[in-house]
């Protein structure tokens, strides 16, 4: 007998968890089908929710970075996913991932954005960010000390600390590179570093603590790059803290992010709670409809195609990225169910000159209807019972916008509840029958 | 005369840059300007095939003769800029039996080694070829490194005492009493080093100098006609684009061409860690500024795909175009740009337009970049009654000195013996020196293509602030990802030398540049990489949006300043959080 389900969610980044938590809180039996890891390793592991809106095709100006992303979503063009869910669907959104990770994101308290500093040495607004990070928020005016690590490249302190201090941070800020107490390869990753830290290993903590008093000089704070720990990092970061007499705070990292893989951490435990079925390793190749409804999802499993039915659907399986959307010279498409994607005919229109320029690539993906269904060129859903979320849908330029987790999780939470809905609520139609 | 006589040559590329090692080796007092970088022009722009001569050998046999000759030169002298890959020239079931006999017997004339190879054979070597290829001639063709190369020449011709000044555009050429005496510079910032291999930039931007020599060399290739036009003489150069498309991995190990008289998109290059796809021939007004358009990649995708089909589905990283310096005697009037003979010329200004003090050359290619500068080094010598003999056909270039040099890199310097590897191809014989003497930690910089610290700051320390230039002494940057993970790291490597600004302006610039030839790449997995390119660089660091960048100010007091965690310290997080709200009110 095939797999039954009542809502299948394809895709296992943070749009399709979030998907697979909301449906789930609707009574609905819910399965999620992953592929490869998700692209949350290559994250930062903040949730930004708008964080700037400029006008199309001009470069972002700080006046243009956003404090309150809820009263900005009305700034945004009517293509965006945002103008489907409105402010309620992203408040719904973040609601579900803030009883997702519980304690372990801090920015509930208020409905601004915070500003975050990043590996590069500039500030960024986000909604939500890691407890680890949040003793570092920009506005806050404490005298910071920043320190990177010699053989760790990607992170380079004293460059940070000017490039912050360019950006008009109001707070004295300083960097040091100190050696890290555990000798490695010169280019250990993070998440080695963090191994080290977890395990105290040839006592790395204290050592780490000693490198840094030599520069602690009166600062309130220490900002390291996301390497704190990760299964102790609570008890880590509180043991730094306590030896300098500091505030200790991470600041996230390209790939790999430990921020961003703790993150899947907690979805996936919240998924499990939640009583979500997971299939995973295996990738999502077609369908099978009849009467312009999916039935199933057809995965690939070594050569053979499995189908995995359900009666409600979210397709969540990212962007160019991650793969949602795919394209050759000629045409981008959504591989799965052969979704709609408009695109300029011409390659050369995809992208600008400028390498930070509006590009058409970055909103690429499938149009979605008041329902978040695809619909095909003329404005139609394709199926009745599929909704999408996430980087596979068009229109919102998440880079640029500082969007792309609430994207997520706004029309995650969206598509999975009213999935989910559709079932739970066909079902006590029948049973009053 | 008891001075040493003075030389200005004009141009950074592959020629001018051999012509000033040349002449310095000869004890000629030599000043190169170039208007960019080492290489700016056409030598940064070809597929960096190392000629057999085997392309020549039907239709212009001279220019088959010098390459081999070269060939087998390059390989003695600059072995750490060459890999042997070996050549071969394949025959389709359309293309023509005769011109293969006759490609095969041209070689043999012109002193190539060459072996016919059959379908079975030839595949054996190439397990990627087409199924219906017909056969092959096997042939010395190689790869050649155009940076690496032009670099040790003009690392070789300061250390026996040369100036090299780069971004120092020529904006005029002295003409005093009907002679040539020199050129007007413009100086433009390239961020030279303060120390290192000298300074290659002398002057402050937008400054201009006038600079004397006893005699002026015109080696500006694609741009000979307009300092020819400076000095008032005609230089009828026919600059031919051509463009070529990068692989993200080496389908092939050995060069492919199309056995055929001739066409567009009949090669194929492995380079390093990719192969380079090659190429059209169409003359263009402006060397400077011509159309790059999507169909010529296309082109070079549909075509050489019919000898190595797997190229239409792989991974293109980028393309980018180069201007052939094409010359012809204006008697022959050849109206195809693929007619014009590759051989080089010397125009003498004083017999050909009564005006001395200058030579222009033009034509040619990078395989006899040597044999052209010696013919011309020569020429100079003799108008300036120096008499000394070439001696770049034996002396080797800095880093090809000792190629013996592969050794156990993991124990010797700590490096993961495939990084060490890399960088010990790469570097020659200066690897001691650039590995060996490096203080501290050494991680990989640039992952896709194994570049380490040592060797960022070795080439940093040559070029200063400028990062292309640090890029192609290097490769940092060049590989699959296209320095999404590399370019912020590259530029932090230039603080504390060079304060954070300046790093910052640095990287938005290898950024850019990095951009511009992956745009013509952009589909499939190379589209995916961009867009994660875009995400790592735009949302992770905030680039686009960063306030240190632009002009207005951040009102911090707007944003969240957190709460604090415990009980105790509640108080501090709502002062804050209603100061900060005070101020949205208040502007509200």
């Amino acid at each position: 007998m095939a797999i039954r389900e009542d809502v299948l969610v394809v895709g296992g980044g943070i749009a399709g968890a979030t998907a697979a938590l909301a449906a789930a809180e609707t009574g609905a039996q819910v399965r999620l089908l992953s592929h490869k890891k998700s692209t949350l390793r290559q994250a930062s592991g903040l949730i930004d929710v708008l964080g700037a809106v400029g006008d199309n095709g001009t470069e972002v100006e700080p006046s243009g970075l956003v404090a309150d992303p809820f009263e900005a979503v009305e700034r945004l063009p009517n293509s965006h996913p945002y103008r489907v869910v409105g402010a309620a669907g992203i408040r719904d959104g973040l609601r579900v991932f803030d009883e997702a990770v519980g304690d372990a994101y801090a920015g509930t308290h208020t409905d601004r954005n915070a500003l975050v500093l990043t590996h590069g040495g500039t500030v960024k607004p986000t909604a939500r960010y890691p407890e680890s990070v949040a003793p570092g928020l920009a506005s806050a005016a404490e005298k910071t000390l920043l320190v990177g690590f010699a053989g760790l490249t990607d992170f380079d302190a004293p460059v940070a600390a000017s490039h912050l201090d360019a950006a008009g941070v109001p707070f004295e800020v300083d960097g040091a590179t100190v050696p890290f107490p555990v000798e490695f390869r010169d280019d250990a990753l993070t998440t080695r570093l963090a191994k080290a830290l977890d395990t105290d290993e040839s006592g790395a903590r204290r050592g780490l603590t000693d490198a840094v008093a030599d520069h602690l000089d009166g600062h309130e704070r220490v900002g390291f790059p996301a390497m704190l720990g990760d299964d102790d990092r609570r008890e880590v970061r509180a043991e730094l803290e306590d030896r300098l007499g500091a505030a200790v705070f991470e600041i996230p990292t390209g790939p790999p992010s430990l921020l961003g893989l703790r993150l899947e951490d907690l979805l996936f435990d919240a998924l499990d709670e939640a009583g979500v079925r997971l299939s995973s390793g295996n990738p999502a190749v077609g369908y099978e409809a009849a009467d312009g409804r999916i039935e199933s999802v057809l995965v690939d499993r070594r050569g053979r195609e499995v189908p995995y039915a359900a009666d409600e659907f979210v397709l969540a399986t990212g962007g160019l990225v991650g793969k949602g959307i795919d394209s050759d010279r000629e045409s981008v498409s959504e591989p799965v169910f052969d979704c709609h994607v408009p695109h300029p005919e011409d390659r050369y229109d995809w992208s600008e000159p400028a390498a930070f320029g509006a590009h058409e690539f970055a909103r690429f993906g499938v149009v979605p209807d008041g329902d978040l269904r695809p619909t095909d060129g003329s404005g139609d859903a394709d199926f009745e019972n599929l909704r999408a979320a996430g980087g596979v849908l068009g229109g919102a330029d998440t880079a640029r916008e500082k969007s792309a987790a609430g994207v997520s999780i706004a029309t995650g939470a969206y598509a999975g509840r009213r999935a989910g809905e559709s079932v739970t609520g066909r079902e006590a139609e029948e049973a009053t029958r | 005369m008891s001075e040493t006589p003075s030389v200005l040559v004009l141009g950074g590329g592959s020629t001018g840059c051999g012509i000033a090692r040349d002449l310095a080796m000869r004890g000629v007092d030599v000043t190169l300007v170039e208007k960019g970088n080492l290489t700016h022009g056409t030598t940064g722009r070809m597929h960096g095939l190392l000629h057999s001569g085997g392309r020549y050998a039907v239709s212009d046999q001279a220019s088959a003769e010098e390459c081999i000759e070269e060939n087998r030169v390059l390989r003695r002298i600059a072995s750490h800029c060459v890999e042997m890959t070996g050549g071969l020239f394949v025959q389709r079931p359309e293309d023509d039996d005769e011109y293969f006999e006759e490609k095969l017997r041209g070689c043999r004339e012109c002193g190539i080694p060459a072996e016919v190879l059959s379908a079975e054979e030839a595949r054996e070597i190439e397990p990627y070829l087409a199924d219906d290829i017909q056969r092959a001639i096997r042939v010395p063709d190689g790869a050649v490194d155009p940076f690496r190369l032009c670099v040790a020449n003009a690392a070789d011709a300061i250390d026996h005492g040369a100036r090299v000044e780069t971004h120092a555009e020529v904006t005029d050429v002295l003409v005093e009493e009907g002679e040539v005496v020199g050129v007007e510079v413009e100086h433009a910032s390239g961020g030279g080093s303060a120390d290192g291999l000298d300074s290659f930039v002398h002057g402050e931007p937008g400054e201009t100098s006038e600079l004397y020599a006893d005699y002026v060399v015109n080696a500006t290739g694609a741009w000979a006609g307009q300092i020819g036009e400076m000095a008032g003489v005609e230089v009828a150069v026919r600059p031919s684009k051509g463009v070529m498309t990068i692989m993200n991995v080496r389908q092939v190990d050995t060069v492919i061409n199309r056995c055929r008289p001739k066409g567009d998109a009949d090669i194929v290059v492995p380079h390093e860690t990719t192969c380079i796809l090659g190429t059209t021939d169409e003359e263009v007004e402006d060397p400077e500024d011509y159309p790059e358009e999507g169909w010529e990649v296309d082109l070079m995708i549909d075509t050489l795909s019919e000898l190595v089909p797997i190229l239409s589905e792989a991974r293109t990283i980028r393309s980018f175009w180069g201007v052939r310096p094409l010359y012809e005697p204006p008697e022959v009037g050849s109206e195809d740009p693929t007619d014009i003979t590759r051989d080089f010329f010397l125009l003498d200004h004083a017999e050909r337009d009564g005006l001395p003090g200058m030579a222009s050359i033009v034509g040619g290619k990078l395989t006899t970049y040597r044999m052209m500068a010696e013919d011309i080094a020569d020429h100079v010598c003799e108008t300036l009654g120096v008499d000394a003999a070439c001696r770049t056909a034996e002396e080797p270039l800095p880093g090809s000195a000792d190629f013996s040099v592969l050794r156990e890199w993991m124990d010797e310097f700590g490096l993961r013996s495939p990084v060490g590897l890399r960088s010990a191809e790469r570097l020659g014989s200066r690897v001691d020196e650039v590995l060996g003497e490096w203080d501290g930690p050494n991680p990989t910089v640039c992952e896709c293509e194994a570049v380490t610290r040592a060797e960022i700051n070795d080439a940093i320390s040559q070029s200063g602030t400028e990062l292309n230039a640090v890029r192609i002494r290097t490769r940092a940057s060049m590989g699959n990802c296209q320095g999404a993970f590399c370019c912020h790291r590259i530029a932090n490597e230039l603080v504390p030398e060079y304060d954070e600004s300046t790093a910052r302006e640095a990287l938005d610039d290898l950024y850019q540049e990095r951009w511009k030839g992956e745009r013509h790449a952009l589909w499939g997995e190379q589209l995916s990489q961009a867009m994660l390119k875009h995400h790592l660089h735009a949302t992770t660091m905030n680039r686009d949006g960063d306030p240190a960048a632009t002009e207005g100010t951040v009102d911090f007091d707007a944003f969240d300043a957190g709460r604090a965690e415990g009980p105790a310290d509640a108080s501090t997080g709502d002062r804050r959080e209603d100061a900060a709200r005070g101020v949205v009110d208040g502007d509200s």
